[in-house]
């Protein structure tokens, strides 16, 4: 685990666009039984480019390999970088192991981020699912940070469980907030849960937003997005209002090796995030 | 708590119910009959799995938990029901009997339509129940449609 970081710095003073920049960890986080939110900082060196709300990083567990990540904290340059990572498989298990002090390489940020200008002056909908809350969070910081730009502000959360909420502490300080009104949902739950059960989709009934000027927010499951933006078209929302993120497997996340190519697009380089109407029909093709 | 409504009362209520809301204002005066308005504490029931499904409930307060048992999990919450909304159907038809038990989470508050009244009338006019079922069929599909998708278990793959 942690190899030097002299191994991967820059050749002649230009940073090759596979080099990773080494970042050692500060801290790991457990939010729930799989997923973990770590933080990283410079191992000495310069810092990656500042990041947008909804970009991502290629972070890279050295001997491992190297995935794709989120960006799930909107702190300003040259804050550290913040990443939740669910172990699902082998790169994302050595990530969700790290300990401080660990060096990891960061290639990135990169992808289209969550555009916030449609939303000015408008009410504002973020719907996320599971993991998916990860890359919205950046996102809802930005709007809670220049607060006074957008109309209302609504969240709709879901989670596979209570015990699979992630940022937790945050979410509690979310809902009690007045400038923003919040509503989190679970598939299924024990007698200790007091919360919503059901899917994101059962919530939109209880939306107060005006939703002709309303500009929303999604990221989770494809299935989810897929059948919430529907339910939101159907509501009111213009297609052109809603923006979604997409997760696909990414390899060299700068649109030359087609892993992550979505029909005519490659997820890494035309998004992540996309408009709905732009992807609507691809979303329905079966095997894209 | 059981308190039988005045029959003007119950039609204005059921009347201002989302469900119910633009229906013929003599089918809702029909559908009142046997009306009752009632409360329940968090925890209780308002109704159990396996028993005589007798009645449809509109919520107009509260939030109510839809549980199963599930071996090994214990008691399993698989939706919550809130105001706005409508609870139960199996009184619509045989065997009548409830599918899961509905607990009540929060203080809740619903009229309870009597099961016999909505068969009768809608025997009677059919045109009426054609009508309600146009409103009931959104919902069963949307929960079946909701119950498909937590059953491919999404957040968790």
């Amino acid at each position: 685990m942690g190899s030097s970081p002299a191994a991967v710095a820059p050749v002649g003073g230009a940073r090759h666009p596979y080099a990773p920049t080494p970042y050692r960890v500060l801290s790991r986080v457990s939010e729930t039984a799989d997923t973990v939110t770590i933080t990283l900082a410079p191992a000495g060196g310069a810092p990656i480019d500042a990041h947008r709300p909804g970009q991502f990083n290629m972070v890279y567990a050295f001997g491992v390999g190297e995935v794709a990540v989120s960006i799930s904290d909107g702190g300003r340059f040259p804050a550290p970088l913040v990443h939740t990572v669910r172990s699902v498989g082998k790169v994302t298990h050595a990530l969700a192991g790290v300990v401080p002090g660990q060096v990891l390489g960061v290639r990135g940020p990169y992808g289209r981020p969550w555009p916030t200008e449609p939303a000015e002056g408008r009410d504002v909908l973020v719907v996320g699912g599971g993991l998916g809350l990860a890359p919205l969070r950046p996102l809802l910081q930005e709007l809670l940070a220049h607060r006074e730009r957008f109309g209302r502000v609504e969240v709709i959360y879901g989670a596979r469980s209570p015990k699979d909420l992630l940022y937790y502490p945050e979410i509690q300080s979310w809902r009690q907030r007045t400038d923003l009104r919040m509503q989190v949902t679970v598939d299924a739950a024990g007698r200790d849960w007091y919360g919503d059960v059901g899917l994101v989709t059962a919530r939109l009934a209880d939306v107060r937003l005006d939703m002709a000027r309303t500009v929303a927010y999604l990221c989770g499951p494809e299935i989810m997005m897929r059948t919430t933006a529907r339910d939101l078209v159907d509501r009111g929302i213009p297609e052109e209002a809603i923006w979604l993120s997409l997760e696909r497997n990414m390899k060299c996340a700068i649109a030359q090796c087609g892993h992550c190519q979505f029909g005519p697009v490659f997820v890494c380089r035309d998004g992540p995030v996309f408009a709905y109407r732009d992807l609507r029909r691809l979303l329905a093709v079966r095997e894209v | 708590m059981t308190e039988p409504l005045h029959r003007h009362e119950s039609a204005l209520r059921i009347a201002d119910h989302p469900f119910l809301r633009g229906l013929d204002p003599s089918l809702i005066e029909s559908l009142s009959e046997q009306a009752v308005e009632r409360d329940f504490d968090p925890g209780e029931f308002l109704l159990r799995d396996g028993e005589t499904a007798d009645g449809c409930y509109l919520v107009f307060h509260g939030k109510i938990a839809l549980e199963v048992s599930a071996p090994d999990r214990g008691r399993l919450t698989i939706q919550t029901v809130g105001p706005g909304e409508i609870l139960g159907w199996s009184w619509l038809t045989p065997p009548y009997r409830w599918q899961v038990d509905a607990r009540a989470l929060k203080h809740v508050r619903v009229v309870r339509l009597d099961a016999g009244v909505l068969r009768r009338t809608f025997t009677e006019l059919p045109e009426a129940g054609y009508q309600f079922l146009l409103r009931l069929l959104p919902v069963v599909a949307h929960r079946l449609e909701n119950t498909r998708i937590q059953l491919l278990d999404v957040h968790g793959v």
